[in-house]
């Protein structure tokens, strides 16, 4: 009787979670997706408390006060650090399979209850789950720089990882063989933390997004693997739903790269790269003045605003929002075209932009704006670099090669902010900058960006 | 366990990823972050594992590992919807549109 109540709480569950995805797409219901997903938690928490087996609840109660005195703060972090919030909560998320796959392995171990299956499933539990926390620890504190965001590599780097790799895999395998063989699982423990850490040690801060992504993938089959040791049939959906998410979107992230998932393992990107094309000839650069920026958008028509992370970097969302207002009021068409990885994970340069009160109808994505550049007056491209450098297109040297990239360069004038000449991110020259068409606004971007705003309103007081 | 079970259980991951792929493909890209904060608290599910084996405490040692489990599910919950909420309530369209 009590299963058959469990059993539809978790039944429900699941529908809930797949309402609560599919109300993501888009903003209106968005929110309702929440609230089925927070239902269908409820749900299975409330069918799971009904299982007799539990004893005692003191220690869930004292567990889910801690979770909640944690959580809560960590929900109110800034949204530039939302990345690291995301990879710390991949590395719970692993954490919880890895300690819930080493409670059964013990229980069952003590039962003799292990049965092939069940051992085998345990052990990519815990494979999965470890090496995520390890991982995500890793990518977060890359994020927080807290550790270098360099990538760290050393000669036989690859071969070291594999042959870890290859290691566990025979623990996992003679653990299946012959359960009882307990010393091999402590081996198995520290090998799949050990492989988080390596993993990511090599990674560079440019390839972040996709590795978030990645973690997110894992975190969501580590929970796969938890259901099928527990049975769970809810936990095999939610961590079904979790994984094929990662797994999307690391797919966008690489393509929007142009990249290779091997690529990003195992390449070491964002390392400066070694004299690509020194200086080849230098051509000049002609600069503008605030004053000169403000004349040339008072007499355009269609604007479209590039931000990069240097944006957010230069707090400087807000100036955004205030330069699109002033050409709003003018009836100036102005939008803001969003590369995938403009940010530091999927989709964060919409969050930046949209908690700067800039509406979600102005954020265009990269697919959709490309065509209509030829069309544009002014694009102004802010904090952003190697996602606009038509050296993407045609120069089969550069190491961005092939990389789509928003097609600034048609426009009829491009205004580039930058602080000053150098490289940027992944240290690689920009032809953008010396274009025919292009003007350089030098300075700080949310100063730049302000005074071009004040001289916008500065003349509209004047003028008309 | 009998393999009924499991060929079941493989069904049900089976079809879950397709649904899983069908329904993210069709998320706002505009949502990918508030998204990613959201499946993460979903599978926080994991907590219903975690509960069983803190509330059985059948060893010392699996009572350890099951409340620390539910104590880390709980962060992800309580953090992930509250956090993709409050992306979500920031997302407004243009003034004057309808």
């Amino acid at each position: 009787m009590m299963e058959n109540l469990t059993q539809a709480s978790y039944l429900v569950a699941a529908a809930l979670f797949v309402f609560s995805l599919r109300w993501m797409s888009h903003p209106k219901t968005a929110r309702r997706g929440v609230a089925a997903g927070v239902g269908g938690m409820s749900l299975a928490v409330f069918g799971t408390l009904l299982h007799p087996e539990i004893i005692a609840f003191h220690w869930i109660a004292i567990a889910v006060v801690v979770g909640t005195a944690v959580g809560i703060p960590l929900s109110r972090v800034a949204l530039t650090a939302v990345p690291q919030r995301t990879a710390l909560s991949h590395a719970f998320g692993g954490l919880a399979a890895g300690l819930v796959g080493t409670a059964k392995y013990s229980l069952w171990l003590g039962e003799g209850e292990l049965t092939a299956f069940r051992t085998g499933a345990i052990a990519l539990e815990v494979f999965l789950g470890f090496l995520t926390f390890t991982g995500s620890l890793m990518a977060a504190g890359k994020l927080q720089e807290v550790i270098p965001t360099r990538p760290i590599t050393y000669r036989g780097q690859n071969f070291i990882n594999f042959g870890l790799l290859v290691i566990a895999l025979f623990a996992a395998v003679a653990l299946v063989i012959d359960p009882t063989l307990w010393a091999l699982f402590p081996v198995l423990l520290a090998l799949s933390l050990t492989f988080g850490v390596l993993l990511i040690l090599p990674i560079g801060g440019a390839d972040m997004p996709t590795v978030i992504s990645l973690l997110n993938a894992y975190a969501g089959l580590a929970a796969v693997a938890m259901g099928f040791v527990l049975e769970n049939k809810v936990l095999i959906i939610a961590g079904a739903l979790d994984g094929s998410s990662g797994l999307i979107l690391s797919i966008i992230m690489c393509r929007a790269m142009n990249r290779s998932f091997t690529n990003v393992l195992f390449g070491a990107f964002g390392q400066v790269q070694a004299g690509a094309k020194g200086a080849a000839e230098q051509k000049p650069v002609k600069s503008a003045t605030a004053q000169d920026v403000a004349d040339l958008l008072e007499m355009a028509r269609d604007v479209v605003v590039v931000p990069g992370y240097g944006l957010a970097v230069a707090q400087a969302q807000h100036r955004a929002f205030e330069l699109y207002e002033q050409l709003q009021k003018r009836g100036i068409r102005c939008r803001f075209a969003i590369h995938p990885v403009a940010g530091r994970m999927p989709g964060h340069m919409n969050v930046l932009l949209a908690e700067a009160n800039v509406p979600y109808d102005a954020l265009v994505e990269m697919d959709e704006i490309n065509p209509d550049l030829a069309q544009v007056d002014v694009a102004i491209v802010v904090g952003a670099n190697d996602v606009v450098n038509p050296a993407a297109r045609h120069d089969k040297s550069s190491p961005i090669y092939g990389m789509p990239i928003i097609d600034v360069d048609k426009c009829k004038t491009v205004i580039a902010n930058k602080r000053t000449m150098n490289p940027g991110f992944a240290g690689i020259d920009n032809e953008l900058y010396t274009a025919d068409n292009t003007l350089m606004l030098f300075g700080d971007a949310k100063a730049a960006l302000g005074e071009v705003v004040k001289a916008l309103a500065s003349e509209s007081g004047m003028g008309h | 366990m009998h393999p009924i079970d499991f060929w079941s259980m493989t069904f049900v991951f089976m079809l879950a990823t397709f649904v899983g792929f069908d329904v993210i493909r069709n998320v706002s890209r505009l949502l990918h972050t508030p998204l990613m904060s959201l499946t993460n608290a979903i599978s926080a599910i994991a907590v219903v594992g975690s509960i069983i084996i803190a509330g059985e405490q059948k060893t010392t040692f699996s009572t350890v590992l099951g409340t620390i489990a539910v104590a880390a599910s709980v962060t992800n919950i309580v953090s992930g919807f509250l956090i993709t909420d409050r992306m979500l309530k920031m997302f407004r369209q243009q003034s004057g549109k309808r």
